[in-house]
């Protein structure tokens, strides 16, 4: 399983890359394995607001469908319309298949989220 | 099956199944009675095929079918119990069939009286005050139940209730009925004996609570042994309880959902009382509920006056009408049919054999699986892949490899909360030879996985169709089929 040292991660499995006020949100390698080939990512729109912990998108697999819950809160600046007609990426690249960019309010929100080696200890866990 | 045309592709111009007679009465101008622009300008193109080819096509297809009627069908959650043939017997009587719903309440008297039965009997079986039949399936049925929550609470003045609490373990159809009635979910998380975890249960109570959905024994087939606790919880805030009747095949005529605490309950007559599931459907979803709650019932509501049985609609706190008519009614007449044949004594030892079966299985397996909680299970158990996968063996391709077998797979990959779950459900029917045929092919697959993975990579083998790509399936479907030219 793949962790990337330059990312933040949630209990929910998912990564937020900061770039100054906005955030990028995707799923983990460890999110995309565990739900198996996703057929189906519904997003938001652009412009759409959400508070922290919000769900701001779906993603179907072959398993399941789950929600994506936001961060932290804030307003979308750009969502991944890739990931629309290939879903397929979510599995294949999960650290480059991004969902959506935020602008977010407050930074300091995402002090809560993992840095890799919390998070690589949290997945230990969850597999125990 | 080698034929595998659709009965379109095997059409040829001009042949012909049956050949009509001569018209023997005027024949009418078309364009005349009915206007042209209602007139199609070509032909649709139907197959043009032979009798013959009409047989042969749809026996073949019919072949393919697999059931309880043909082969052991362990499918977790869905009770795919035996349908005795003789409540298809007693569903087929002409003062069944041979009635219109539209038809006067005088000359449908026996109807009325087996449903007005059936509310007793039912009742009595879940300790509940009275059963409305409106609700189509389980699903509806769970709709339906929140609905008269809901209207309960409005009708008490605390239409601010917005919450209701489920299980992490739950059906999906929980929180998606919770959220079409206007709840807002709140999940509960499960403890490490797979049981709803009190503590924080007693953290997310408060008086906005409008109640919490539980199937007991659970969708990992353990009874939640704290179930009065659970109650005296909900209650205590003004909630309600509410019994996700999925899986009270395990219970029947030992523990009543209505003595546990709980008010509101929907039936699955398509699991629990044995009538055809599934493609043999349809389904019939009962809701029965506490005295409280009996005006909310949807209408109409079977009642009993002067020796005359008739529909009351005169039900000015109900929610109305869910669903047009008054249920799935042949269906209840096999459930009623089954209810009889096997009486008190008969449901409990059906409840008790199911119980023993799972029992069972889940003893021969549990050394070759990962077996979750360490627990007496109840009718059903889930059991996971994950040493198998650690071969490269997951769970599906488990399920797969029992189809060579001539099983049909367990549910698999739910609950969630357990991964790579095999979810396996014997039922009361089948013999202790049919387990134990089960349990050695299940062993003989774990083997397998751990020689020889990828043998599993692509079963079925012996299957009509090989694994199908079940991604590309959902990815890019093919919904239509298109002629060529």
């Amino acid at each position: 399983m793949e962790v990337k040292k330059d990312l933040k991660y949630s209990k929910e499995h998912e990564w937020v890359r900061v770039d100054e006020k906005t955030i990028y949100i995707g799923i983990t390698d460890y999110a995309q394995d565990s739900l198996g080939d996703v057929v189906f990512v519904e997003l938001p729109e652009v412009g759409d607001t959400f508070d922290a912990d919000d769900e701001f998108a779906v993603v179907e697999s072959v398993k399941a469908a789950s929600d994506i819950y936001a961060p932290a809160s804030g307003t979308v600046i750009e969502i991944n319309e890739e990931l629309e007609d290939m879903p397929e990426l979510v599995n294949e690249a999960p650290y480059e298949s991004w969902f959506i960019a935020m602008e977010i309010d407050d930074l300091s929100k995402l002090d809560s989220l993992m840095d890799w080696e919390e998070y690589q200890k949290f997945c230990e866990e969850e597999e125990a | 099956m080698k034929d595998r045309q659709l009965i379109f592709e095997l059409s040829r111009e001009g042949r012909r199944a049956y050949s009509l007679p001569e018209c023997d009465v005027p024949e009418q101008d078309l364009e005349e009675l009915l206007g042209e622009d209602v007139l199609r300008e070509e032909s649709p193109k139907l197959p043009e095929v032979s009798e013959l080819d009409v047989v042969r096509h749809y026996t073949n297809l019919s072949r393919l079918n697999y059931s309880v009627d043909t082969q052991f069908y362990p499918l977790g959650s869905c009770t795919m119990k035996y349908n005795p043939k003789i409540d298809e017997d007693v569903a087929k009587l002409d003062g069944f069939t041979d009635v219109h719903p539209h038809q006067s309440e005088d000359t449908v008297q026996g109807c009325l009286e087996l449903l007005y039965h059936m509310d007793a009997m039912l009742s009595e079986i879940t300790g509940m005050s009275r059963i409305s039949f409106q609700p189509a399936a389980g699903a509806h049925g769970e709709l339906t139940g929140l609905m008269i929550i809901k209207a309960y609470h409005e009708n008490r003045g605390q239409g601010h209730r917005h919450k209701i609490i489920v299980p992490d373990s739950a059906h999906g159809t929980n929180p998606a009925s919770a959220m079409m009635v206007g709840y807002d979910v709140v999940e509960v998380k499960s403890d490490d004996r797979g049981c709803v975890d009190i503590e924080e249960l007693n953290e997310i109570v408060d008086e906005n609570v409008a109640g919490l959905m539980l199937t007991n024994p659970n969708t990992l087939g353990l009874f939640e042994e704290n179930i009065v606790e659970i109650s005296e919880i909900v209650h205590g805030v003004g909630g309600l309880l509410y019994y996700d009747g999925a899986n009270l095949n395990a219970i029947m005529g030992m523990a009543r959902p209505g003595d546990m605490g709980f008010d509101v309950v929907h039936l699955n007559i398509h699991k629990t009382f044995s009538t055809p599931h599934g493609g043999g459907g349809p389904g019939s979803g009962p809701v029965g509920v506490k005295e409280d709650l009996i005006p909310f019932l949807p209408v109409p509501m079977i009642e009993k006056k002067d020796n005359r049985y008739y529909l009351d609609y005169d039900r000015p706190l109900s929610i109305g009408k869910v669903k047009a008519f008054y249920g799935n009614f042949n269906v209840l007449v096999k459930a009623y049919a089954y209810i009889l044949s096997m009486g008190a004594r008969g449901l409990k030892a059906a409840s008790q054999n199911a119980v023993l079966n799972a029992n069972y299985l889940m003893a021969m397996l549990k050394d070759y699986y990962d077996l979750p909680y360490e627990r007496y299970c109840m009718h059903e158990f889930v059991i996971s892949a994950k040493p198998q996968k650690e071969w490269g063996v997951s769970a599906m391709d488990i399920a797969k490899g029992l189809i060579d077998y001539g099983f049909h797979p367990p549910t698999v990959y739910f609950p969630m909360i357990i991964r790579e779950a095999l979810m396996i459900e014997p039922t009361e029917t089948e013999s202790k030879e049919t387990l134990d045929r089960f349990a050695n092919a299940m062993i003989e697959l774990s083997k397998i996985a751990k020689e020889e993975p990828h043998r599993l990579e692509n079963a079925p083998h012996s299957a009509p169709m090989s694994r199908l790509d079940e991604t590309k399936a959902a990815r890019r479907p093919i919904l239509k089929w298109e002629r060529d030219s």
